[in-house]
């Protein structure tokens, strides 16, 4: 179980550092879902499937796709000139912030106590008691989410249809 | 059992159930031209062997020996990994829908050893009985468009690329219908596992209680399937063959093989969630299984040899104004009707 671990996780970091490594926008979007895979993988090991099956769904199967649309929409042709190099103010400020940005999460993780694993409640990750949590503690965020989600369908329907006019 | 001897075992298993499968996707090829023959007037394959009943081995052949040409202006990687995926994702969803109650019994002994059969369900009639089975099923077939996308780009071809993103617009709207037109089986089962839902429909098949799930998880599973009056992304008076045009020999041959994979899976499903599953009387399991589902392939085939296809505004037009509402009113009405009967 634990080799299992480590290679998701290091297939997780690995496909995560070459999304950002790429210059296709493509080949990152590919990558990117190299790295759901990795971490739908983590979930299953921690039992929860649903969340596992939901990832692969949501993400994997439409999110990702419809950034693969858009890509191919936007980038017909190749790119064909060369990215313009950054500057070296860009350099420093990125590096800088890259830096110190490292320190504090390592900072962070500094602080976190390690326990021995202790066995986790039966069925914790499996759908009913998503749904049971879903519809009794959260029920008010989750309803507010779906209002949320309902707002953003109204506004790109206003938006497609302004144009129209 | 000792851990060796477990996945030996059950990769044995998975061989001889995909080997049958492979078997049963050739012959689906054929009885899709025999029948689309008869419905023309005319014999179709008859000539390699009885009734034409070689042909899949021919064709076989024939693809195997045809010269492999990949075109010079493609994303090599991907141009080869796309009939790859298809495939897979095309294969994967089976691991979970049960063809049988149970094929062999708990123990056998084999040599003076006995093995104990009951170790990851060795002797049950299903690959993996997973407890979110369905939703493993959809997120298979949800990555099925990458093949075909990627395929269509990585070909560098306009009608490749025009193929391919129809197809993808066209199943990431259909999947939304598909989805919830299984809500309701999932509400009077009470679990997302395939072999649950079979056992729950024991007394009454679903599709007497979800007429109307049933139709509109039919209708969303063709257009997924890409199959007629769907077809839109290999229509051949305006896209030649869709993102298959740059496609020969065997990678060819993996895209139809993940097209008639996803005829069979969704047949197989739609058994499973609406009509019983593997129940049935008289005969063993497994023949009802297979009876029920290839009725269903019929059905695709016959469609395919009758209804036109459909434009693409239609096409959008019916998925997201009728199917999608169609699928929320069922839900809502099946929701009402439990909460009020118990």
């Amino acid at each position: 179980m634990e080799y299992l671990f480590y290679s998701l996780a290091a297939v997780a970091l690995i496909s995560g550092a070459l999304v950002v490594f790429q210059t296709h926008p493509l080949r990152s979007a590919l990558w990117l879902i190299v790295n759901f895979f990795a971490v739908a993988g983590l979930y299953l090991l921690a039992h929860a499937e649903f969340i596992a099956a939901i990832q692969i769904i949501v993400y994997a199967g439409a999110i990702m796709v419809l950034f693969l649309f858009v890509i191919m929409l936007l980038n017909l042709r190749q790119p064909e000139e060369e990215l313009a190099r950054p500057r070296l103010g860009l350099k420093i400020a990125g590096i800088t912030v890259a830096v110190l940005s490292a320190v504090l999460i390592g900072m962070g993780l500094a602080k976190v106590v390690l326990k021995p694993v202790t066995e986790l409640p039966v069925g914790l990750g499996n759908t009913e008691s998503v749904a049971r949590l879903l519809f009794t503690d959260y029920l008010l965020p989750f309803e507010v989410t779906s209002v949320l989600l309902l707002v953003a369908i109204v506004g790109s329907v206003v938006l497609a249809k302004a144009k129209l006019r | 059992m000792n851990m060796p001897l477990l996945i030996l075992l059950t990769a044995l298993k998975i061989t001889v159930i995909l080997v049958v499968f492979l078997t049963a996707i050739a012959y689906t090829v054929l009885m899709e031209r025999k029948v689309l023959g008869f419905i023309q007037l005319r014999y179709g394959p008859n000539r390699v062997g009885p009734w034409g009943l070689l042909q899949p081995l021919a064709d076989l052949v024939k693809l195997l020996f045809k010269e492999d040409f990949t075109p010079p202006m493609v994303n090599k990687v991907l141009f080869i990994m796309a009939p790859m995926i298809t495939a897979i994702t095309a294969f994967l969803p089976f691991a979970v829908i049960p063809f049988a109650s149970q094929i062999l019994p708990d123990t056998i002994t084999v040599y003076g050893q006995t093995l104990d059969l009951k170790a990851a369900g060795l002797n049950q009639g299903v690959i993996a009985d997973v407890n979110v089975g369905i939703l493993y099923v959809f997120a298979m077939s949800s990555l099925a468009v990458y093949g075909a996308v990627l395929g269509g780009w990585a070909s560098n071809s306009k009608y490749s690329l025009l193929g391919g993103l129809r197809l993808s617009a066209q199943m990431v709207s259909y999947e939304l219908a598909l989805g919830l037109s299984i809500i309701g089986v999932l509400m009077l089962a009470g679990s997302l596992s395939l072999v649950k839902i079979v056992e729950a429909q024991k007394n009454l098949w679903f599709i007497f209680l979800q007429p109307l799930g049933f139709i509109i998880f039919m209708i969303a599973a063709f257009a997924e399937c890409a199959r007629t009056p769907f077809d839109l992304i290999e229509c051949e008076n305006e896209l030649v063959a869709g993102y298959q045009t740059e496609y020969s020999s065997m990678k060819w041959a993996l895209f139809m093989l993940g097209e008639y994979c996803h005829i069979i899976v969704a047949s197989a499903l739609a058994t499973t969630l609406f009509l019983g599953g593997w129940q049935g009387p008289v005969l063993p399991p497994i023949v009802w299984f297979v009876l029920k589902t290839f009725v269903l392939v019929f059905v695709f085939i016959w469609v395919r040899g009758t209804y036109p296809r459909f434009r693409f505004d239609q096409l959008m037009y019916l998925g997201w104004k009728v199917l999608l509402p169609l699928a929320l009113l069922n839900i809502l009405v099946t929701g009402v009707v439990i909460l009020f009967l118990g």
